[in-house]
């Protein structure tokens, strides 16, 4: 059976990757993901996987031998935080759009300037429109979980789409943090072998992957990757209850923290869902009703979903860790207005801004917002709607 | 081209099944100047054949019989490749070819 251990995130990432033994990763490094890759490149170093580990010149070419890999029939993974992923870029979308199920560990981090390598989502959120499927981890037990999860996902029939698995940088990268883990045969076993049904280096039937599609085909494929994140809702629910069965730790397209009879709520990523945890069990044994609801998939967006568990609940604040510049708040926020706006729920909804560049964020801030909250269902109107939670005036 | 199929009809990814499908589509519009080719002057060496990108030199029996203007560009490497002593193949401009049929 498994074991209980004593990890950062970065090496629980690494270790899932040891478990999951991919065939390809190329790599390069960047602040705070670096120890991640070093972690996995000295089992590469001691013979303990035969992975085909790519020492790549930057993130571009990362992800570009990620693509060629993936589309000659290998299991790829690979990792990168901020700007390492910003150069990645165009091949981002190309991984997704040409339906690789490549599976990277996001440790996120402020985008520059000004040169900062703490935590934010800008990296991710930059990510929202690329084709990705998004895990988010509130911590390092969830990014272990997330990465195992994620290669089974990616590679459903149904599915075919690359996963981003997020860390918050710093916070849960470079934190030790009590944790169970698998052993290797069960995640061997879990994720089964990788049998794609079209590779390059199938001779047999030789197909071609990324031509040329002109404005009387690309409008299809676009088409197809809508249909394949919506598949991805389901198979991510199965995966997540199938997890559950091996490991006791059931997942799901958002977790509902103390929610019954909540009627003030916070939505929020990652490891701040952790602070906001704290902040409701406080207020709870005072007989507040206030909730969470942590948000695990960004992408595919659980909109129906997100609109059943918010029944009953009067006022909600969505934090952001990034921010949409000249945007209506930040994209989760743009999101869950947009998903309620013509429901049946009518509610006033508040952004909170916060966090960017790893400014930290207090469980005393949280009960405030929570207190913001209660002003907002008594007067009946909104102060602020986008509000910026722990910067200096 | 073959009708166009709808979004659940087609492979995902753009991935192409069947190897040598280009010849099912026509790029031969594409082209700004056609090859003209003189088939008295060819000595039939293929040298046009050997170099052209698109396949587009038809031959039969190791002669040259034409040039498949369905899927010829109209690069221009096939006259370029003619040996001076021959140039069998001349490019001249579409737009002129067209006017003159009155196309």
């Amino acid at each position: 059976m498994g074991r209980i251990v004593a990890l950062t995130g970065n090496e629980a990432a690494g270790t899932a990757m040891i478990q999951l033994r991919p065939d390809v990763v190329p790599a390069f490094p960047i602040t705070p993901q670096t120890e991640l890759m070093h972690k996995f490149a000295d089992a590469v170093a001691d013979g303990d996987v035969d992975t085909e580990f790519v020492l790549v010149e930057s993130e571009h070419s990362a992800m570009s031998a990620a693509v060629g890999a993936s589309a000659a029939g290998a299991r790829v993974m690979t990792a990168t935080s901020a700007n390492g992923f910003a150069l990645m870029w165009e091949v981002v979308y190309i991984a997704a759009s040409n339906r690789l199920p490549i599976v990277m560990t996001l440790v996120n981090r402020a985008l520059s300037a000004p040169i900062n390598i703490h935590c934010d989502h800008s990296d991710s959120m930059g990510g929202r429109d690329t084709g990705w499927i998004q895990l988010h981890s509130e911590n390092s037990q969830e990014v272990y979980d997330n990465l195992i999860q994620g290669v089974k996902i990616a590679e459903n029939r149904d599915v075919l789409l690359p996963v981003m698995v997020t860390s918050d940088g710093f916070i849960l990268s470079h934190t030790l943090e009590r944790m169970d883990i698998l052993n290797d045969q069960q995640v061997q076993s879990f994720v089964g072998e990788y049998n794609p049904e079209h590779t390059l280096l199938d001779v047999d039937h030789p197909v071609t992957f990324g031509p040329l599609d002109l404005p009387d085909y690309y409008f299809e494929h676009k088409r197809q990757q809508v249909l394949a994140m919506e598949q991805a809702k389901r198979v991510i629910l199965e995966v997540g209850r199938e997890f559950k069965k091996l490991s006791g730790r059931g997942y799901e397209l958002f977790e509902e923290y103390q929610m019954e009879g909540a009627e003030r709520a916070i939505i929020a990523l990652g490891s701040t869902a952790g602070t906001v945890k704290e902040a409701v069990d406080g207020l709870r044994k005072g007989g507040e009703k206030v909730g969470l609801i942590k948000l695990r998939v960004f992408r595919p967006f659980p909109k129906e979903e997100l609109l059943a568990a918010l029944k009953g609940v009067k006022v909600l604040a969505v934090f952001d860790r990034s921010h949409s510049f000249g945007g209506f708040g930040g994209p989760l926020f743009t999101e869950v207005r947009s998903t309620l706006y013509g429901s049946d729920l009518s509610f006033e909804v508040l952004n909170y801004i916060y966090g960017l560049g790893g400014r930290n964020l207090s469980v005393e801030e949280i009960e405030e917002v929570f207190s913001d909250l209660q002003e907002v269902m008594k007067m009946g109107k909104v102060q602020e709607r986008i509000n910026y939670l722990g910067v200096r005036g | 081209m073959s009708e166009l199929k709808g979004w659940k009809e087609i492979p995902i990814g753009g991935l192409i099944l069947d190897a040598g499908n280009a010849e099912d589509y026509q790029t031969g519009s594409w082209r700004t100047y056609r090859p003209v080719w003189d088939e008295g002057k060819c000595i039939h060496c293929l040298f046009c054949w050997i170099y052209c990108p698109d396949s587009a030199i038809m031959v039969e029996g190791g002669k040259m019989t034409g040039i498949d203007l369905d899927h010829c560009k109209g690069c221009g490497i096939c006259a370029q490749e003619c040996p001076p002593k021959v140039k069998a193949i001349e490019m001249v401009l579409e737009s002129k070819l067209q006017s003159e049929k009155g196309e």
